[in-house]
């Protein structure tokens, strides 16, 4: 029998917010432990939380761009469970009447998207006496959260790890998450099911966890997937259950069953009173959202007649599409433009571990040598020397042009001097080429341009070449 | 010498250089020395850091001129953080923290030149009717020693009626301000929910906890309401209201006021001398010209049940902080005890600390609220009574707003004054009954105010109960103090304070 699986993701993205959710603290990662913490990330008695609304509005950012509908009054509840790293007992987070519900990007439906704040985080290994002791850091804790919930729409690994990948590319686009799964900013546990294709009922699921990265997502999910065909083909049943995804042994395990399954008791949260998003300030966040990657795509391919796939790669971040359009504004032709950007830009960026946003080399300035090129007054393998040369010097293109003496050569009577000088010196090359075997054409237009140094217009070197061969 | 004992008084006396704050706040220790082993109202007295503020206040006294408490000692209920004082809820588990902030009622007393002597007992947390749930042994009531001060904030309540200090803050949660001023003989006020800042106040349950006065007269409770009430911006439950002069409100005018009873309530369970007590003090006020109207509260009477669901269920949450990790007690684990896993030990030093920091009732409640959020038991009891909260409130909305609106409804305080010490220990569910007239105020947010009415035969004080309308806590205030021109129940100090 065939099976199909049926997935849906749960994802946590911490919003990029100077300060934590409920405190003042400020929310940076990578400061020394138990620094960023007061009273009220630390659950002292007597301390009580007060609302950050830059994370609320930059959850309505992120829900928006998901296509929710944000509700007007939404609800903060407590759920309740004990963990040392979780300094209340609590969590508050949203559970009955969410920030947001109802959305959906690439096909694939949104169930809800809520607020809520991070734990601190445990910290098991790196100590001499880690064997019997786990240390804690609290300056995660109450760092602000989203919850994205999609529906189980997804029905392959790949599909799940794609789809990620392009709600990461959403939520990095609107400022509000930097992405990154290694430091845990962005986290993703799966509920998989498979059912025989065809069928309509959904079979029992396990709740994967420990998904950061997009490798990890996609190869838990395929093992998960197989794991459960092979327990059903062999005629047993899935147990509804958490597992966790072991990435050394490159297998999910066992981690709670449902009986084992905490009941939160989640109840309203009293030190919170229901949160309030009247319609105008969302109207404010949405004409104020920048284009999303899936629009500005389809425009570079209507406005700029750009092929799909340079569109797509444009559009990677946002930062890669402003420089490709500043580029544009610049004066300079998109597809020459796209093609400089993804080719010996790219190249160049990689080479050095930098981002677009740490370029050398302005949009204007590519703009630049893009326009030198276009007008003649370089060739473009001169181009390919300027261009590294303006990377590692912060000059711009004119100038190293000028000082370097690369302006082009099109004056008819220098050109047919080096061509006269060239000839003279291949005779036997003429005499084979007149005798029939144009190939040896190329070899003789390499010659004048390495005679000029390669600033010659290729284009009148063949013309004249040609002349001066008397074909 | 007597001794200034109102607020006002004190206050009058430092600002106009007639005693120094340094010599109030001698005398009031040495009261405190003098009295504390026999009534326990005290669990931490901080007598240096008293004397060296007060001197301070002295020294500087020109700044200081227009304190409103210049150099009037204060109590504060051992749930109050104050940063750098031991602060317990007179638990176990809380023996040896020393909060690093304060309560914003404190940062304001501060502000106001008051003088902090020290942290007064209470019920576990603030859980219960009696000051006996307290990790350091129960209060003991000034007018009877063998008997209760009333509770949670008995040791607050006792502290004010044998003298030791002028003013005292407690908390309200069921009644634990108002109970305790009433078998204590002293006026005590539980303010609007939101009317004061809650920042720093160790939580018992979050919608129901509110911060209020304990004084001899309604003019100090208004004094001191006017210094702890307003917005707080480390409290998102705090109202944005503004907070008027109430002593400006004491006019001793009631003439256009009229006062709710609701007498089907009342029918069941009241002593009959606090009847007659209660009765003897509407004359007062009828005489100084209030009208007297029946009220209906239907739903009044489910208060208890309701309250004990939701109060506990907040409490279950609020008290999970208390884990051994981070602060507070930590029960020692043997490395001996054949724990394999790191989870293991994890698991038995949360059982072994919980069980060993928190006293019985704090345990019961735990365990209650725990029960009451569970999934399958959530919708049958906390959101019920989520639901009948919501149908008292709209008994007392009717009762404040309709054409023959009422502008306070009056009943005792408790049904019964105060009892012996361990009548009730065994008998949890007599204890929470005795919060009937009580707890209502807390589940609907409205401020009430008692006032002492008389005695009993035995000697043992009698409080009279008003609650108002929202952020009208002026009203109840005017009313308490109209009727106190008339009576003399608050000049009288108990024997063991008289000087």
């Amino acid at each position: 029998m065939d099976y199909e699986a049926v997935i849906g993701l749960e994802i946590h993205a911490q919003l990029l917010t100077a300060s934590k959710i409920f405190c003042g603290c400020s929310a940076a990662f990578g400061a020394p432990p138990n620094t960023h913490v007061c009273p009220v990330c630390l659950g002292l008695p007597g301390a009580l939380p007060v609302l950050n609304r830059a994370a609320v509005d930059d959850a309505i950012r992120a829900a928006l761009a998901l296509g929710c509908t944000i509700h007007e009054t939404s609800i903060f509840a407590r759920k309740n469970y004990f963990y040392p790293d979780l300094p209340k007992g609590y969590q508050i987070s949203q559970y009955e009447q969410p920030l947001a519900t109802d959305g959906e990007m690439d096909g694939v439906g949104i169930i809800r998207v809520h607020l809520e704040e991070d734990a601190g985080k445990s910290l098991h290994e790196g100590f001499p006496d880690s064997d019997r002791k786990t240390y804690v850091d609290y300056n995660r804790s109450g760092v602000p959260l989203i919850e994205i919930v999609t529906q189980p729409d997804l029905r392959s690994a790949a599909d799940a790890a794609e789809f990620f990948s392009r709600l990461r590319s959403v939520l990095v686009w609107l400022g509000v998450n930097d992405g990154n799964m290694e430091e845990g900013s962005l986290r993703c546990d799966a509920n998989v099911s498979v059912r025989p294709v065809g069928a309509q009922n959904l079979g029992t699921k396990a709740e994967v966890k420990n998904l950061n990265s997009f490798r990890f997502l996609q190869k838990a999910l395929e093992h998960e997937i197989a794991r459960q065909i092979g327990v059903i083909s062999e005629g047993g049943r899935v147990v509804q259950e958490t597992r966790l995804w072991d990435s050394a042994a490159g297998r999910t395990v066992s981690m709670r069953s449902k009986e084992e399954a905490h009941d939160y008791r989640y109840f309203p949260e009293p030190d919170l009173p229901p949160v309030v998003v009247d319609a105008n300030r969302v109207q404010q966040i949405r004409s104020a959202m920048p284009e999303l990657p899936g629009a500005r795509r389809r425009r570079f391919v209507e406005q700029y007649a750009l092929p799909e796939y340079d569109a797509g790669q444009l559009t990677q971040t946002r930062a890669l599409a402003d420089y490709f359009e500043s580029a544009v504004a610049a004066g300079a032709p998109a597809k020459l433009s796209s093609n400089w950007i993804m080719g010996e830009l790219a190249r160049k960026l990689k080479e050095e571990d930098r981002g677009i946003d740490a370029s050398p080399l302005t949009a204007s300035r590519l703009a630049e040598l893009i326009a030198l090129v276009n007008n003649g007054t370089i060739s473009g393998s001169i181009a390919k020397d300027v261009f590294e040369k303006m990377f590692a010097s912060g000059r711009t293109a004119g100038e190293i042009v000028a000082a370097e003496g690369l302006t082009q050569i099109d004056d008819e009577s220098q050109i047919v001097g080096l061509i006269a000088d060239v000839l003279s010196r291949h005779a036997d090359a003429v005499a084979q080429y007149r005798g029939g075997k144009t190939t040896t054409f190329g070899f003789l237009v390499g010659q004048v341009m390495k005679a000029a140094a390669g600033k010659a217009n290729p284009k009148r070197v063949n013309e004249l070449l040609r002349k001066a061969l008397g074909a | 010498m007597t001794i200034a004992t109102t607020i006002r008084e004190i206050r009058d006396a430092v600002r106009a250089r007639h005693r120094s704050a340094a010599d109030v706040c001698r005398e009031a220790l040495d009261r405190i020395a003098a009295l504390n082993p026999q009534l326990n109202a005290f669990n931490t007295v901080i007598a240096d850091r008293a004397i060296a503020r007060a001197e301070a206040l002295d020294r500087d006294r020109d700044r200081w001129r227009d304190a409103p408490l210049l150099g009037v000692p204060v109590a504060l209920k051992d749930n109050l953080c104050t940063r750098g004082v031991r602060t317990t809820a007179s638990s176990r588990m809380l023996d040896t923290f020393v909060p690093p902030y304060s309560a914003t009622v404190v940062e304001k007393l501060d502000a106001a030149g008051a003088v902090i002597v020290g942290k007064t007992n209470l019920d576990e947390f603030a859980m219960g009717s009696s000051t006996e749930n307290s990790a350091f042994g129960p209060t003991r009531n000034p007018w009877a020693l063998d008997r209760i001060p009333g509770g949670t904030s008995g040791g607050s309540a006792a502290a004010v009626a044998a003298d030791l200090t002028p003013l005292a803050l407690g908390s309200d949660t069921g009644g634990s301000i108002r109970q305790p001023g009433a078998l204590c003989g002293v006026v005590g006020l539980k303010p609007t929910y939101g009317r004061v800042s809650r920042y720093g106040l160790i939580a018992h349950a979050s919608s129901l906890d509110q911060i209020g006065p304990l004084a001899r007269t309604a003019h100090d409770a208004a004094l001191a309401l006017s210094i702890i009430a307003g917005p707080d911006p480390a409290d998102a439950t705090s109202a944005p209201e503004p907070v008027p002069d109430y002593t400006a409100a004491l006019t001793g005018d009631v003439r256009n006021a009229r006062i709710g009873i609701p007498r089907r309530l009342l029918e069941q369970g009241v002593d009959p001398e606090v009847s007659r007590a209660i009765d003897a003090a509407l004359d007062v006020l009828r005489s100084r010209g209030a009208t007297l109207v029946d009220v209906e509260l239907p739903h009044a009477k489910y208060a208890i049940p309701v309250y004990y669901l939701v109060a506990t269920a907040e409490a279950s949450s609020n008290l999970a902080r208390y884990d051994g990790v981070r602060y507070g007690y930590r029960a020692p684990t043997p490395k001996d005890q054949g724990l394999t896993t790191k989870d293991q030990g994890l698991r038995t030093m949360y059982g072994k600390t919980r069980a060993q920091g928190f006293g019985p009732e704090v345990k019961r409640r735990i365990m209650l609220g725990t029960y009451v959020l569970s999934a399958g038991y959530y919708d049958a009891y906390y959101l019920k009574a989520q639901q009948v909260r919501t149908l008292i409130l709209r008994d007392y909305d009717e009762a404040f707003s309709d054409v023959d609106a009422v502008d306070a409804i009056a009943m005792p305080t408790s049904p019964t004054p105060a009892f012996p010490i361990g009548e009730r220990v065994s008998d949890p569910l007599q204890m929470y009954l005795a919060d009937v007239f009580t707890v209502s105020a807390n589940l609907v947010g409205l401020p009430a105010i008692s006032v002492p009415c008389g005695f009993t035969a035995g000697r043992l004080p009698i409080g009279l109960q008003l609650t108002g309308r929202r952020f009208d806590e002026a009203t109840l205030l005017r009313l308490a103090d109209a009727y106190e021109r008339d009576t003399e129940w608050s000049k009288q100090l108990p024997p063991i304070a008289s000087r």
